[in-house]
């Protein structure tokens, strides 16, 4: 596992700890040796490939399953001793809404309301309050049988969120939705964390959406963390640094000089402009000051930033 | 732990409503049904309807047949519809999602069958009763009460046993139905097989016994039973397993 950017202990409290948390299933690690953290109030994205061992974690963090190896806190709770406590503080939309169809909206949220023996009136204001964020309030009448996808699933979070949860586990909530309802759902996700204040443990393909809603991201194949760290941090460690330089007058003599220098690992002339790849994410001044002196005429200095979609492909090329 | 169990019974009998259409229109179905199988033999039988044990088996079989229609649904109609899961990663404790769910069984076809004994008891009066008051004596209004309630305890566990280890509710309804056809035939070859003279001597047991041991004994025998299955179901109903299953 690569560590990629030091949590920052000045974050706060801890959501969820993990150290070497491992689980077999008949001889083989779905999930083998994760080591993470994910600070209280913050989404954190966990992303990987399908089968990587999201949804087991998941289910070890939730204390469905028991590890093999390792050991886990979430929320202060040990996951092999204290997993009722850590339910009670917890809500979860699986890989399922888990929705009762023959029931209707109101009734599936009342029923998960008296389950954290939410008092009658404060379930009536909860179920208003969330029906009402995510657009349901009018449909809250009806059997939730026939329902899109789209509405189940928004009735889903709304569901794992009824009882106020600490922190609340998501695993891919946007998968089958169109682009319009998942960017809606995205949004009503941001309000939910600026609102409330939860930590949100978060599993997704959607790389733009892990890029716009997580504060941090681990990337897991094949059970192995391959990462975890800031977006940003991710981008960096696995794109390197690219300079784009506009202007005129690169010529042959200007581009031998660059390539003569130790902190440049390559470089091209593309539509007019030329990139410059760095090493180490060095400093791009003394280049600057290097091609001014050779006679060229910049007009603008830019650095090129990777994508998450970029940084992800790049950690699933690589070697375990 | 009491209040935790209520709400998974709650909501499993607003399923058992719901799952023959509306709200309204299944509540009114369950009473048409326990109206008609509550009437109309008791009706046909007339006054000996209190008099003879009759009303005793009928209050056996009818919690089965209820139970049956719905345990089934009780854990493979969760883990089909994919709730179950959900349900598992909620701060219930495991005892009160099995306790809940037989409870709601237990206490659907045991509701039913007293609703339509009392019922049936109405219908005969009414029409066989010419002025007189037709009533059950003390033992067999306690024999009903007893037999309904552990015949339903006995199916709702038996079923709840078959339904946690089904992919689907239409498999443990198959598996139910072979269940209950080899028990039917078991005890009818049984019987068939069973020498002469040791059936007479058994049916002059029974006959001899008088009616309030031999309610003790059956009531005995099918507590035991039923202690056991709910025993082997909390051995099975483990969060780990199910998720895993």
């Amino acid at each position: 596992m690569g560590d990629v950017g030091e949590y920052d202990s000045t974050m706060g409290d801890v959501a969820i700890r993990a150290e070497h948390l491992s689980r077999e299933f008949h001889g083989v690690r779905a999930v083998d040796d994760l080591s993470f953290e994910v600070p209280v109030g913050i989404v954190f994205g966990f992303l990987g490939p399908n089968g990587s061992g999201k949804t087991t974690t998941i289910r070890l963090l939730l204390g469905l399953l028991e590890p093999s190896v390792g050991e886990a806190a979430v929320l202060g709770h040990d996951v092999r001793r204290e997993a009722e406590a850590i339910r009670l503080r917890a809500g979860a939309l699986l890989e399922y809404p888990g929705l009762y169809d023959r029931l209707t909206a109101e009734a599936n949220l009342d029923f998960y309301g008296r389950i954290w023996h939410m008092p009658a009136n404060d379930r009536r204001t909860r179920i208003r309050a969330l029906l009402t964020q995510f657009g349901l309030w009018e449909r809250r009448d009806e059997r939730i049988g026939g329902w899109s996808r789209g509405m189940r699933q928004k009735l889903g979070i709304a569901r794992a969120l009824m009882h106020r949860p600490a922190l609340v586990f998501l695993d891919e909530p946007t998968a089958g939705l169109d682009p319009i309802a998942a960017a809606a759902l995205v949004e009503d996700l941001e309000a939910l964390v600026a609102g409330e204040g939860v930590t949100i443990f978060l599993t997704t393909h959607n790389l733009h959406e892990a890029e716009k809603l997580c504060r941090r991201v681990g990337v897991i194949r094949s059970g192995h963390l391959l990462a975890v760290g800031t977006t940003e941090d991710l981008v960096r460690s696995t794109s390197g640094s690219r300079v784009e330089v506009i202007g005129r007058g690169f010529c042959e003599r200007t581009l031998h000089l660059l390539e003569a220098r130790p902190e440049v690992a390559g470089l091209g002339l593309r539509n007019g402009s030329l990139w410059i790849d760095l090493r180490d994410d060095a400093a791009v001044a003394p280049l600057v000051s290097l091609m001014v002196g050779a006679g060229v005429a910049i007009e603008e200095v830019r650095r090129e930033r990777a994508s998450l979609e970029e940084a992800f492909i790049s950690l699933m090329e690589r070697e375990v | 732990m009491i209040a935790d169990i209520w709400t998974v019974t709650t909501k499993e009998w607003r399923e058992y409503v719901i799952l023959r259409g509306s709200a309204r229109g299944g509540l009114l179905g369950l009473l048409v049904f326990a109206g008609f199988i509550g009437v109309v033999m008791p009706v046909e039988l007339g006054a000996s309807w209190v008099d003879t044990p009759i009303a005793i088996v009928s209050a056996f079989w009818l919690p089965l047949v209820l139970v049956l229609s719905v345990i089934g649904d009780s854990f493979a109609g969760e883990r089909e519809r994919h709730t179950l899961e959900t349900l598992l990663a909620t701060r219930l404790p495991d005892r009160a999602i099995l306790l809940g769910k037989m409870a709601a069984a237990v206490g659907y076809g045991w509701a039913l069958t007293l609703i339509a004994t009392l019922l049936g008891l109405l219908a005969v009066n009414l029409v066989h009763g010419h002025g007189r008051l037709l009533l059950f004596r003390p033992l067999a209004g306690l024999g009903i009460a007893e037999v309904s309630l552990l015949g339903a305890a006995l199916t709702a566990g038996a079923g709840g046993l078959v339904s946690l280890r089904s992919a689907t509710v239409r498999e443990a309804q198959q598996r139910l139905s072979i269940a209950v056809m080899g028990v039917f035939f078991g005890l009818l070859i049984g019987l068939q097989a069973m020498p002469r003279a040791w059936l007479n001597r058994l049916g002059e047991a029974i006959l001899g016994a008088g009616e309030g041991p031999l309610l003790l004994v059956v009531g005995l025998l099918l507590g035991l039973v039923d202690v056991a299955l709910l025993v082997a179901l909390a051995i099975r109903f483990r969060r780990a397993r199910l998720i895993l299953d």
